[in-house]
């Protein structure tokens, strides 16, 4: 179906890396399955020899003898059975660990442009139920695969090698099924690939409504959201329903096949004995043979499609590990220079969106000294937020470069790079974790001192001295037990806390209200003093803590200069930040 | 284990099973038969589908039989119609086989499927109606693996479910064969249920406590993947990447351990049963056999005897399968039915008092309380009636109360004691529909979700069931709050896919968005929390011009920091610790020497200077 469908073992070999390690237990785990299985072959045969000789004869002791013969062979079955499992049990979780790390591990060094631009059910699904699907092949499907495709060989080796004319009809019969096998294989495979993204969209869909809620809620929304989840899910129904039905035929040629092959051979045979060309034992061996191989072809059907699930979750996690982090570690990082002076300088900085039509950033260029404030002020959407992710390299410049005490961002180790310089977001993105692992993000092992000074900084000591465990406290997901203005304070506290050498600030004081916006200010007064500062404003309040504007227009820094002077000079700047709302005052 | 980086605040993590386990269990029966009943019908034409099944697989073996023993004589003698007959009889047989379970596989995949669909609506349909309340403290992280790894885990139990089933009937089936072949034998053939029922009790209890584990770190793990992935501005700025992966290489392990553990359950268990099955054949085989010889049975017996207790015992590692399936699915089940279980703290009223339509949007606080969860009384007696069409704008530092009274207004939490009323009827009165017509409030938050522009503002559209607002009245939105100019410059304009939580669109961008959205609604009182910060100063004062048009004949409660948003209003009230200290025009307010004055003039001083 899909034009691109690359072979199961192909993408399948892709988890060898990951199985390397444990190869030698899921061999042996194979082998133990084969035992297992012979040993239960070899159950019933003893059996029949225990009625036909001991029973029969009257030999009491044949009889104990052969019982526990019976019961050895089962006990060893029994052994094997545990074998098989117990050897799996931990490789088969070792694999699914090592993948979801490795995954975690790529998402996180995979830049800020992917994760806007893929569905974050999209990953957890990768994460979760993909791996989950990978583990089970690894600890049982994948072994059975490779188990009983060899004892049917070897069945139809055996039967060949004993009765040549007989054995001839499964190998013809062999070729329309390994045909029919492989193409509903692939069929199923793909279903198992729309299955797989329906179930993260799902998974989309259940995070934006929880996540959400509060707008679903307001609007009263949920019932809507709740019938497009519904309708969704039907799709997912319908592949589901569609993943069946191809099963269910995969299932039934695999069935009819050995079946009408053993109605043939039943006929040939039949009346090969009755021409006199065959043997009676013959004909019956071939059969008991043919019937032997009953349970690992009829399981072949589940185990093509656990399989084409498998191949489906690898080549999903697989798209996302070999996406390349666009943004990453210089092969030959350089070192800054201690101690820092802080000079930010931005040299023909463009930015174009990845498939984005034009460039929101058309040569930039703007020096900070160090130790010096500088605002940044622009219309709405005009690329001020995409500016200052520039800096930390949450993205790469397109064109143009950003130089740090002289070197260029991206010739810096990212962690170097993102020690030196803070962000602080307008969105300040809180963790349900505790206020004190939320501020010391950037400083993990940071002391209760050095918290507090940074929460003293951000005038937030007082709000979370109030909460009911202090420090202590969790804040809830996304913070939004908290006010704007609380979380906007503990994101200034987080950008602190480090110590940068430069403090990238986006609008800082959006939503901090009337009240404790001039103490936050008084605040950030201190902190700016003596590091080199970005702060993008909106407002007149925010870019009086700054030496000195820079205005953003048209993807180009426009003019430069004090707040002064830029309200008489440019008259652009007076229309965003001195339309001081005289009108509405005066009202 | 305790959950130190998530703060002692955490919420125990076994809050919603502290309950006794057999309680849950009996909670996870009810909902696994509550799905189930409707498939009542499927269940039983798979039965027979089953039975047949097993008629035309038990007569494979009797047609080679016939054909070798009579058909080949038959033709010998010169009647070669018996052996065709068993041969064509063979075929067909084996053909029906694979129709058979082909139609079952079909009707059990679309019964599992229609399970699932089931249960999935059920739970997605309970999140929507839980009370903000449960969200703040459960995480999406959670309600997501709620909805996606432990309904996988029932998944599983449906594929497997009529295997299970089937060998139950089976195993029933032979054990009465046994006994009406000889009833002595067949004790002794049965007495190894003795040991298998100790061994699946045995195994019941330790798979249990395991998989809630392996349930427990997998939702954890959901957790905290998802709060990476939301938050990987952060995660990257600050570098909090090693962290992050030692935290989740921390759930990891005790994921893979507890999965591991199971695995190993598994294993012993299973193997185990083969053990039992194996003594009970070499024991009925001795006994049967010296009975023989005694001459107490006849060797037919014994034979057909032995043929049957291997397919006796045959099923038992398919149950033992079963068992395991259900094993983790009912782990996923408690934690499922814990979650539809819980009953929404704001509910619908069980009988609505309807609106005067039109709503006028008058509103009244009478006497009303509140607290967060039992703690702190945020509001200790609040008395405020707002005549409809007022625009009323709240002042206060933070922790005055203002979100709170804002949220008690458009009924995301109940007072505590007293009532909010619209034109009269107490909000706890009003169904949830009418009430989101009547009141819609806009957060600071300004959350998008993926789809279009368009999408996003049409969410707004107040008009009842399905139908959907029509782009003239989405563009008339955008373009009332002045986000129509932007909009049209992005490149599918309406169109336009805003990404991942609108991350295409700047700040200030989304709150646009978000304000066209409450416009389409067209409510009859408007709440407003703080929902301009991202602004800058034209866009604030197209908004702000949008509003004094907008708000005329609608009732709207302001909370903003600026105070030009405030400006706007009819009537300022300054709330400190929950209580109204100053009421009143803003203009009479600022010309006063209240808390309100004080804080316009420093207001003035930061604009001006």
């Amino acid at each position: 179906m899909t034009p691109h469908q690359k072979p199961s073992l192909a993408v399948l070999r892709r988890l060898w890396p990951y199985v390397r390690p444990v190869h030698g237990r899921l061999l042996g785990s194979g082998v133990a399955a084969l035992a297992a299985m012979l040993a239960g072959l070899g159950i019933p045969v003893l059996i029949q020899h225990l009625v036909d000789g001991p029973v029969a004869h009257r030999d009491r002791a044949g009889l104990v003898v052969l019982s526990l013969g019976v019961l050895a062979l089962g006990m060893v079955e029994a052994g094997l059975i545990y074998l098989r499992r117990a050897l799996v049990a931990r490789p088969s979780t070792d694999v699914e660990k090592r993948m979801r790390a490795q995954l975690y591990h790529h998402l996180q060094r995979l830049p800020v442009a992917f994760h806007d631009r893929w569905p974050s059910g999209q990953l957890l699904s990768r994460a979760v139920s993909d791996l989950t699907t990978i583990r089970r092949f690894v600890a049982f499907s994948g072994i059975f695969l490779v188990v009983n495709v060899t004892t049917v060989l070897v069945g139809l080796v055996v039967l060949v090698v004993i009765a040549p004319t007989l054995g001839m009809l499964p190998v013809i019969m062999a070729m329309p099924l390994v045909v029919l096998c492989r193409r509903y294989e692939r069929r199923y495979e793909s279903a198992a690939r729309r299955a797989q993204d329906q179930v993260g969209d799902l998974a989309t869909r259940v995070e934006e409504a929880t996540l959400g809620i509060r707008v679903l809620k307001s609007f009263g929304h949920g019932p809507r959201a709740t019938r497009t989840f519904l309708a969704q899910a039907r799709e997912l129904r319908h592949t589901e329903l569609t993943k069946v039905a191809v099963l269910a035929a995969l299932w039934a040629v695999i069935i009819v096949l050995p079946e009408l092959t053993l109605a043939a051979m039943l006929a040939i045979g039949c009346y090969a004995v009755v021409a006199g060309s065959m043997s009676l034992g013959t004909v019956v061996a071939a059969i008991t043979i043919l019937t032997y191989l009953r349970w690992p072809l009829d399981s072949l059907g589940w185990l093509l499609a656990e399989t084409g699930k498998a191949t489906a979750a690898t080549t999903r996690y697989c798209e996302v590990l070999d996406t390349i982090p666009a943004v990453g570690d210089p092969p030959q990082p350089q070192a800054l220079a201690r101690p820092m002076r802080g000079a930010l300088r931005l040299e023909a900085v463009r930015f174009r969106y990845p498939g984005a039509a034009s460039e929101v950033l058309r040569s930039v260029d703007l020096d900070v000294q160090p130790g010096e404030t500088v605002a940044l002020v622009g219309a709405t959407g005009c690329g001020k937020t995409t500016l200052t992710a520039l800096i930390p390299r949450l993205a790469d410049v397109t064109g143009g470069r950003i130089l740090l005490d002289g070197v260029d961002v991206r010739d810096l180790a990212l962690a170097d790079l993102r020690t030196a310089v803070a962000t602080g977001f307008e969105d300040p993105v809180l963790f349900s974790a505790s206020v004190r692992e939320n501020v010391a993000l950037a400083v993990p092992d940071a002391s209760d001192d050095e918290v507090r000074r940074a929460l003293a900084v951000a005038h937030a000591e007082q709000f979370v001295d109030a909460l009911p465990w202090g420090l202590d406290t969790r804040i809830g997901e996304q913070g939004l037990t908290l006010s704007g203005g609380q979380r906007q304070r503990l994101a200034l506290a987080r950008a602190v806390i480090g110590k940068p050498a430069v403090l990238v600030l986006d609008d800082p004081l959006s939503a901090l209200d009337v009240h404790t916006e001039a103490e936050v200010e008084a605040a950030l007064r201190t902190v700016l003093r003596g590091v080199t500062a970005l702060v993008v404003a909106h407002r007149p309040s925010t870019v009086q803590l700054a030496d000195r504007v820079a205005l953003l227009a048209g993807g180009r820094i426009t003019a430069v200069g004090t707040h002064a002077e830029l309200l008489v000079q440019v008259p652009e700047y007076r229309r965003l930040l001195s339309a001081v709302d005289d009108a509405v005052v005066a009202r | 284990m305790t959950e130190d980086w998530r703060g002692v605040a955490a919420e125990d993590l076994d809050a919603i099973d502290t309950a006794i386990g057999l309680r849950l269990a009996a909670r996870s029966r009810r909902l696994l038969g509550s799905l189930l009943r409707p498939q009542l019908r499927g269940v039983c034409v798979a039965i027979v589908l089953l039975i047949a099944d097993q008629l035309a697989l038990l007569a494979g073996p009797l047609l080679i039989a016939a054909a070798i023993d009579r058909g080949i004589p038959a033709t010998l003698a010169g009647h070669p119609a018996t052996l065709a007959w068993c041969i064509a009889g063979y075929a067909v047989a084996g053909a029906s086989d694979a129709l058979i379970v082909r139609a079952f596989l079909r009707l059990s995949g679309r019964m599992g499927a229609d399970v699932l669909i089931d249960l999935r609506e059920r739970v997605f349909a309970q999140i929507q109606r839980l009370s903000l309340a449960f969200h703040e403290r459960y995480t999406s992280g959670r309600v997501i693996s709620r909805l996606t790894s432990d309904l996988d885990s029932l998944q599983e139990l449906l594929d497997e479910g009529l295997d299970g089933l089937f060998s139950i009937l089976s195993i029933i089936s032979i054990g009465t064969m046994l006994m009406v072949l000889d009833i002595r034998l067949g004790l002794v053939a049965l007495a190894g249920f003795i040991p298998l029922g100790l061994l699946t009790r045995w195994y019941r209890r330790r798979s249990q406590h395991t998989y809630r584990r392996t349930r427990r770190w997998i939702a954890q793990v959901i957790v905290q993947f998802v709060e990476t992935m939301n938050g990987i501005r952060a995660v990257q700025a600050f570098r909090r990447e090693p962290r992050n992966a030692s935290i989740m290489a921390r759930l990891n392990d005790s994921f893979a351990d507890a999965e591991t553990e199971a695995n190993w359950l598994i294993a012993r268990f299973t193997s185990t049963v083969r053990v039992v099955a194996s003594v009970s054949i070499a024991v009925t085989l001795l006994l049967g056999g010296l009975r023989v010889l005694e001459g107490t049975l006849t060797l037919g017996v014994l034979t057909a005897f032995v043929l049957y207790l291997r397919r006796f015992y045959d099923p038992l590692d398919e149950l033992a399968m079963f068992a395991n399936s259900y094993a983790s699915a009912a782990a996923a089940l408690e934690k499922i039915s814990g979650l539809l279980e819980e009953r929404p703290t704001v509910g619908d009223p069980v009988a609505p008092v309807p609106l005067p339509v039109p709503v006028r949007g008058e509103v009244v606080f009478d006497q009303v309380r509140f607290s967060y969860g039992g703690g702190r009384e945020v509001l200790p007696q609040l008395d405020l009636v707002i005549p409809a069409g007022q625009t009323v704008a709240l002042v206060g530092a933070t922790g005055a109360g203002k979100s709170t009274v804002a949220k008690l207004l458009a009924r995301f939490y109940d007072p505590v004691a007293g009532a909010v009323r619209l034109d009269g009827v107490d909000l706890r009165s009003v169904a949830d529909a009418d009430l989101r017509r009547a009141v819609v409030m806009v957060t600071q938050e300004s959350f998008l979700f993926s789809g279009s522009v368009a999408d996003n503002i049409a969410l707004g559209c107040g008009c009842s069931s399905g139908q959907s607002a029509s782009r003239s009245e989405v563009v008339a939105a955008a373009r009332a709050v002045g986000a129509d100019e932007f909009i049209t410059a992005l490149p599918d304009g309406y169109d336009t896919d805003v990404r991942k939580r609108g991350a295409r669109l700047s700040a200030g961008q989304r709150q646009l968005v978000s304000f066209a959205r409450a416009l389409l609604a067209d409510p009859a009182v408007l709440v407003l929390d703080e929902a301009t910060s991202s602004l800058d100063i034209p866009s604030e004062q197209a908004v702000q011009a949008a509003l004094t048009t907008v708000l005329a004949g609608r009732t709207a409660l302001i909370i903003a920091h600026r105070l030009s948003t405030v400006l706007i209003a009819d009537r300022v009230l300054v709330l400190a610790d929950g209580a109204v200290v100053e009421d009143g025009p803003p203009t009479h307010l600022i010309a006063g020497t209240g808390p309100f004055a004080t804080l316009h003039s420093t207001y003035r001083a930061t604009l001006l200077a």
